[in-house]
């Protein structure tokens, strides 16, 4: 039976299919191209709403003929695989291809060709695009909030020796390894504590006093979610275990603490570390607001840790407790020499994860008052010298964060990937 | 004994602390009220709140009492966290199946618009959307109508309002269409079971639910109007749209930055669920000879949605919780009305702070409480 095969190509006539197939897309995407970039309307006479759908019509059709199962040509299957396997399909990559086309010249425009980063005032962006002028201004601010600029040495060299003593692990020598664990859960807080107290607030040792009020900024996104995941994790493991325990009071305060702030939004601890805390201390007790809102979110942060430490203890099989009972060991010994190694190093990724959630919550301090990145551009945003520019502060903000944030979570997956394989 | 000891110590301390932990904020938290002159009560809620909320779902004026107030915000919280729920399964599920996708573009653009939009802070995008992508619409007077009749302008969106009659017979015919269905789909079901018939029951249903309600207004006496917003000069240069319902620009920020983000973390789940069925059920789906559409319906779509479930729930746990950021951009939500408003005003920071923790804590631990029991109940019962 003969089968009507209009358009449709076999493996004896494929190159001349091809050849017009790929005429007919090159020229839907070329009316595309020249509709975008050069604002020239190819096809102006066709009529009404023919014009606008006559690129996707075109492709499609071109498309369509080059569709074939098996041709033997290496590039024009792994095109047909790839992007063009039903009529569907595309059409979803003509819409895509096309819309990319579509957007590109206004945002490329807007971002770069049109825009100006020269002069350090308003007056210097008068072109259409975007006002980079404006980040370049205030720079300084996004990173360091009030802090006094002559002093932003301190914070930098705060960052790079805490950042340096992290890595002391990696170096560490093979005798002192067992200390590793009493390092980074005790001392290394201890000492990162101590060198932002004393670089950053200053007060002594020569360094001019500069309050908690004046820092701001993405260093303080640092400095907050840096405390804010060391202390959790701790804390963490211990209601961890906690909610593991077969002692009963244990285990149901435990679960009451990690229900609990597990089902408030962290805005609301944050307002009751700005307004509710205060009342809890005792009088003539004065705590900082950025110590209140650490251990505000400290405390809700380690709950989630909780979870995730315990989603690695439960992973755990049994005969590894089994083992270590059968060799004597107490509760103690048995969790610190067999059952954390393990179960901590199962539960990295879904850290990481936590960490990251964390870093994302931090511009949520804006709301009690504490000027970190998002905070800085809501200042910037009403200086009277500076309107008009939110557009440009948040999508600054929106790159800088992406890219933090993008980073950790690749970070993360590799981690994943890697211990994935050793068990 | 040794044992009862190693038992009872740990217990009797760790309650000990929390009773002391406990015990020292509160005798802190009298001393202070105590000298501040604030007595601890909730008498506060049925008094005049006397402030104006902007965006409300029932009648409300500053003569209602804090209580009235507090229901403001709840419900607008819950209003704005319904409709990003909705938003954002649909576009989940479109990502997640597109992720899965065959075609190389759609794949990637899909990955790429989750990494895009999981990566930025929740907080920055509300802000993006509200003070830089918002601002930018047309004023009132210069807005052009989207579908004829809907008008989207840096004040808001204002859309036709429906005016109805006789709203509640239609409302029942609806729930009749809607028991009519449940009953022909039960006795599909034991015709199948009993005689190997096969009732098309998609189609009917479709039919019953447009018939019966149409009948309504042919018979029942119910008629529908639409009120058009209309643009109004209220000064020079001043121009607002009167009638129909507005949407406030906050709302819309909120809902387009919540459904987007949360979007991404749905289309996870989805790509997960679908992908931890085994591609063995498909085959086998197949070579019984089950129609492509069956082995979606009847095997792979079960499996997938029960490991799609529970953690999307998780994330609509977690919308709603995300949407008290409603609080920075002014839509008047739960913590912006009440632990923000209303703890300016009565200065019972305690009771307001808790009263706002418990009310989410509820919603949380009772959905929580519903997925547990949903989860035993689909729960593949092995042997």
């Amino acid at each position: 039976m003969q089968t009507i095969n209009f358009l449709k190509p076999n493996r004896d006539n494929i190159k001349n299919y091809s050849i017009i197939g790929s005429f007919l897309v090159l020229v839907s995407l070329i009316d595309v191209i020249s509709n975008a970039f050069l604002k020239i309307n190819l096809t102006s006479f066709l009529p009404g709403s023919l014009t606008t759908l006559f690129p996707l019509i075109i492709g499609l059709i071109g498309l369509n003929m080059m569709r074939i199962d098996y041709s033997g040509h290496k590039t024009l299957d792994l095109l047909n695989k790839n992007i063009n396997t039903n009529n569907f399909n595309a059409l979803l990559t003509l819409l895509i291809l096309f819309s990319i086309i579509k957007a590109l010249p206004q945002s490329l425009s807007w971002m770069i060709l049109d825009a100006t980063i020269s002069g350090d005032s308003k007056d210097a962006c008068t072109g259409t695009g975007a006002c980079w002028t404006y980040i370049k201004v205030w720079f300084r601010r996004f990173m360091y909030g009030m802090y006094p600029n002559e002093f932003h040495w301190r914070i930098n060299t705060a960052f790079i020796l805490v950042i340096a003593l992290g890595f002391v692990g990696y170096f560490m020598k093979e005798n002192l390894k067992k200390y590793l664990a009493l390092y980074y859960v005790i001392i290394y807080p201890v000492i990162a504590y101590l060198v932002i107290y004393y670089l950053i607030s200053g007060g002594s040792f020569g360094l001019q006093w500069v309050e908690t009020g004046a820092w701001g900024g993405l260093s303080l996104t640092f400095i907050v979610s840096f405390f804010c995941l060391i202390f959790c994790f701790p804390l963490g493991m211990i209601f961890a275990l906690g909610r593991r325990s077969n002692l009963p009071a244990i285990k149901y305060i435990s679960i009451c603490y990690i229900e609990f702030w597990r089902g408030v939004p962290l805005i609301t601890v944050l307002f009751m570390s700005s307004v509710m805390f205060p009342m809890f201390l005792p009088e003539d007790f004065f705590m900082d607001k950025l110590v209140r809102v650490i251990i505000a979110i400290t405390l809700f942060e380690a709950a989630y840790c909780a979870e995730v430490i315990r989603g690695g203890l439960q992973s755990l099989p049994r005969g590894q407790y089994d083992a270590a009972k059968s060799l004597g060991m107490g509760y103690w010994k048995m969790h610190i020499f067999v059952i954390l190694p393990q179960a901590l190093k199962l539960v990295i990724p879904g850290i990481a994860n936590t960490f990251l959630a964390l870093v994302k919550d931090t511009p949520l301090i804006f709301v009690v008052g504490l000027a970190e990145l998002a905070g800085m551009l809501a200042l910037a945003k009403t200086n009277p010298k500076w309107l008009g520019f939110a557009m440009e502060g948040y999508i600054f903000a929106s790159i800088v964060f992406w890219i933090i944030c993008y980073a950790m979570s690749k970070y993360s997956y590799n981690l994943e990937a890697k211990y994935k394989t050793e068990r | 004994m040794n044992n009862i000891i190693k038992k009872f110590i740990p217990q009797i301390l760790a309650i000990l602390f929390v009773v002391l932990i406990f015990g020292f904020l509160t005798l802190n938290a009298q001393t202070n009220m105590d000298n501040r002159g604030i007595d601890f009560g909730f008498g506060f809620l049925s008094q005049e709140s006397s402030f104006d909320v902007q965006f409300s779902l029932i009648e409300y004026s500053g003569s209602d009492s804090y209580a009235r107030a507090f229901l403001v915000g709840l419900l607008n919280t819950l209003l704005v966290s319904f409709i990003s729920i909705i938003i954002c399964t649909i576009l989940g599920v479109i990502i997640g199946v597109a992720r899965l996708s065959s075609n190389y573009l759609i794949k990637n653009s899909a990955a790429w618009y989750v990494e895009f939009f999981r990566n930025i802070p929740l907080l920055l995008q509300i802000f993006f959307w509200y003070y830089a992508a918002l601002r930018a619409l047309p004023m009132p007077e210069k807005a052009n109508a989207w579908f004829g009749v809907t008008y989207m302008t840096v004040k808001g969106y204002y859309i036709p309002a429906m005016v109805w009659e006789n709203l509640n017979v239609f409302l029942y015919c609806g729930l009749a269409a809607i028991i009519a269905i449940i009953v022909l789909r039960n006795y599909a079901i034991k015709l199948r079971d009993t005689q190997g018939k096969q009732i098309p029951v998609f189609l009917y249903s479709v039919a019953l639910l447009i018939v019966l309600p149409l009948l309504s207004f042919l018979f029942g006496g119910v008629s529908l109007d639409f009120e058009i917003p209309e643009l109004k000069k209220l000064s020079k240069i001043s121009y607002i749209y009167e009638g129909g319902i507005s949407l406030p620009p906050e709302l819309i920020a909120l809902v387009l930055a919540l459904s987007l983000y949360t979007s991404t973390f749905v289309a996870e789940c989805v790509r997960a669920g679908i992908e931890g069925v085994s591609k063995g059920q498909k085959e086998a789906a197949a070579s019984v000879g089950l129609t492509p559409n069956q082995v979606l319906k009847l095997v792979i779509m079960p499996q997938a949605l029960r490991i799609i479930i529970p953690p999307t729930t998780n994330q609509y746990l977690n919308l709603t919780k995300n949407s008290s950021l409603a609080a920075a951009i002014a839509y008047p939500d739960l913590v912006l009305v009440f632990a923000g408003t209303a703890l300016m005003q009565t200065g019972k920071a305690i009771e307001i702070v808790s009263i706002t923790m418990l009310t989410y804590l509820t919603i949380s631990l009772t959905i929580a409480a519903i997925m547990n029991w949903y989860n035993k109940k689909i729960e593949i019962k092995e042997k």
